[in-house]
Formats: C-alpha cells, sequence, structure tokens
C-alpha cells in the first residue's frame, strides 16, 4: 500500500514536504496504524513520531491519519485506509517541531488555565474526602480524557484562537472540577470562563465529539459549563 | 480568562444571551412577515402602508430591526476575531460594520416612521 507521510525537519528542510512510501503489509494483515509506523522507520530511521504505551491510554500518538485525527496505536488500517492509500500528517493547528511531532505547549497552556486540581477550602477530614456513589457518577466521560489533543486539534475555533479559546478538551477538564462534589472553587472557575473566547468560541459543531478516541462528549460538557454560568448570572 | 475585549457585552455569556434572543425576535418577525405576505394574495400599497402605520408593527419591526443589528454586530465581531488577525485591519472591518449597522438602523427608523 501506499503511504504518504509528511516529514519536516527543521534543521535540514526549508520547507516540509510529502514523502510517498510503498509498503508491504507483512501477511495482509490488519495492523493498527502505529505498527505501519513503525515498519516505516524500519525503512527509513530518521521518521519522527511519538508514541509510548501504544494501547490508547497514553495519548503520545495522535495523529492526523487520511484527514481524520486519532490515536495511531488504537487505529487499525482497515478503519482509515481508501483505496489502499494512507495520508499521515501531524495534528492540524500545533506548530511542527519534526515529522509527526507538534508542540503541545498552547494546548497544555489552556489546560492549566482551567486549573485541574481540586481546589477546597474546608479543612481536610482525617483520611479522605468522601463522595456517594451518585456524585461520584457525574466525574463519568469526564476523568477518563488522556489528553491527547485530537478533539481541540480537529476544532476551527481551537485554530484561530489556539491561545483565548481553552478547546474542547480544557473544557471538558474544566466541567471535570465544576461537577466535581469535593470542589469548592465553583463561582471563581466560573467567573474566569465568562469571556467571549474561553468557552463561548464553541459553536457546537461537535467535531471533538466525533474524533474522541477515548468516546467522550466535550460538547455536552460545554454545555453543562455554559448552564452553570446562565444559572449563576443575575 | 480573557480580559482585553472590544465585544457587545464585553461577557461572553451575555452575548450568546442576546444572540439567542434576537435570533428568536428575528425569527418570529420572518414568520409573520412570510404569514402575512402569504395569507394577503391581493396586497396592495394600501394596505402594505395600513399595515406599516399601526403602532405594534412599528414596535415589531423596530425590535426587528434593533435585533438584527445586535446579532450582526455579535456576528461580525466572532467572525472577525477568528479570521481578522492584523488589529489594525480588524479594527477598520469591526469599524465598518459598527458604522454600516448604525446607517440601517437610523435608516430603518426613517423609513418606518415615514410612513
Amino acid at each position: 500500500m501506499l503511504v504518504s507521510v509528511y516529514r519536516y525537519n527543521p534543521e535540514i528542510d526549508d520547507a516540509p514536504y510529502m514523502q510517498d512510501i510503498h509498503i508491504d503489509i507483512p501477511g495482509g494483515k490488519d495492523i493498527m496504524v502505529l505498527d505501519l509506523l513503525q515498519l516505516l522507520k524500519d525503512k527509513d530511521p530518521t521518521m519522527g513520531y511519538r508514541r509510548s504505551c501504544r494501547e490508547g491510554v497514553c495519548g503520545s500518538d495522535g495523529m492526523n491519519m487520511n484527514g481524520r485525527n486519532g490515536l495511531a496505536c488504537i487505529t487499525p488500517l482497515s478503519e482509515v485506509v481508501e483505496n489502499d492509500k494512507l495520508v499521515l500528517r501531524p495534528l492540524p493547528g500545533l506548530p511542527v517541531i519534526r515529522d509527526l511531532v507538534v508542540d503541545m505547549s498552547q494546548f497544555y497552556k489552556q489546560y492549566e488555565k482551567i486549573k485541574p486540581f481540586l481546589i477546597n477550602d474546608t479543612p481536610p477530614p482525617a483520611i479522605e474526602r468522601l463522595q456517594s456513589p451518585e456524585e461520584r457518577a457525574e466525574l463519568d466521560g469526564l476523568y477518563e480524557c488522556i489528553l491527547c489533543a485530537c478533539c481541540s486539534t480537529a476544532c476551527p475555533s481551537f485554530w484561530w484562537n489556539p491561545d483565548k479559546f481553552i478547546g474542547p478538551s480544557g473544557l471538558l477538564q474544566a466541567y471535570r472540577f465544576l461537577a466535581d462534589s469535593r470542589d469548592t472553587a465553583t463561582t471563581e472557575r466560573l467567573a474566569g470562563l465568562d469571556d467571549p473566547f474561553s468557552v463561548f468560541r464553541c459553536h457546537g459543531i461537535m467535531n471533538c465529539v466525533s474524533v474522541c478516541p477515548k468516546g467522550l462528549n466535550p460538547t455536552k460538557a460545554i454545555g453543562k459549563i455554559r448552564n452553570m454560568l446562565i444559572s449563576q448570572a443575575t | 480568562m480573557v480580559t482585553s475585549i472590544t465585544s457587545f457585552g464585553r461577557s461572553g455569556l451575555y452575548d450568546w444571551m442576546i444572540q439567542r434572543v434576537t435570533a428568536v425576535v428575528l425569527l418570529a418577525f420572518t414568520v409573520f412577515m412570510i404569514g402575512y405576505m402569504l395569507f394577503s394574495p391581493n396586497l396592495d400599497y394600501q394596505q402594505w402602508k395600513e399595515l406599516f402605520e399601526c403602532t405594534s408593527m412599528r414596535i415589531f419591526t423596530l425590535m426587528a430591526l434593533l435585533s438584527m443589528a445586535a446579532h450582526a454586530w455579535i456576528g461580525m465581531w466572532s467572525i472577525s476575531t477568528d479570521y481578522i488577525k492584523p488589529t489594525g485591519i480588524r479594527f477598520l472591518f469591526q469599524s465598518a460594520c459598527g458604522l454600516l449597522t448604525f446607517i440601517y438602523v437610523v435608516w430603518g427608523i426613517q423609513i418606518l416612521w415615514g410612513v
């Protein structure tokens, strides 16, 4: 099959280019895109990409496969290859460091903004802060986010304003702490989101939902943040 | 939080709310106008004039006009902050949109009360 890979090494190349490589899949098996990348790397050791756990938990190998963001390690070729061709590009919208490796600083900066930790100003109990099963269930569909950036880099609002719009991933996390019964900073958290960019640049096109490798729903979380802002407003 | 903002209400929630409320007003006005024209097959100038001489219709139309102005401003502001990155050009674009909106409102009022 034909694999077209985005190549860019700023130390050598003046501009990025697409490299076409013909590759035979051993035994005609339905391997994952990450396995294919390893085959490519065997052919050309200068190929750069991130990977770590190779089982969809660490979120390192987010990339754009035939126009769709996803994790290479849990995406089988049969799911993305069209007409025996696969185009691999880095996650869109973020600066490229080399080949398929992007600079995630802007993404992490937005994550940092939402204060991704529990804030509780009451005295800590002797053992731990307890939650009822119902309170704990509120966090389902939120805590599973692995920060792979597939969603935020599929979002046009994040492409145009990566410095101002928090993006689907950060907002899903923001709601994860707003929804947590052990967190007491709800008012302060909401006050930090009530500007025309942080939350309200989301126009609900749901690209985030469609690409999330963990099957999460950031658009729903954003809607809930918006509802909290409305009910808090006077 | 983004603090330097030149939008309509300077609050995302406020702009969002205005956008929704004005959209409902515009929808109501559009549905009414289409309905009125459909159910008045022999619409002539006299009937049209009488419709707009009615105070309630003037209030409704002015409401739709102001809704359109607010809706357009918020929309154009959003679009310009997405796509026009050089501040000078964006400022010029936003000023032109503001001026045009203002002209439309004054002109609209003049037409409405000139009936």
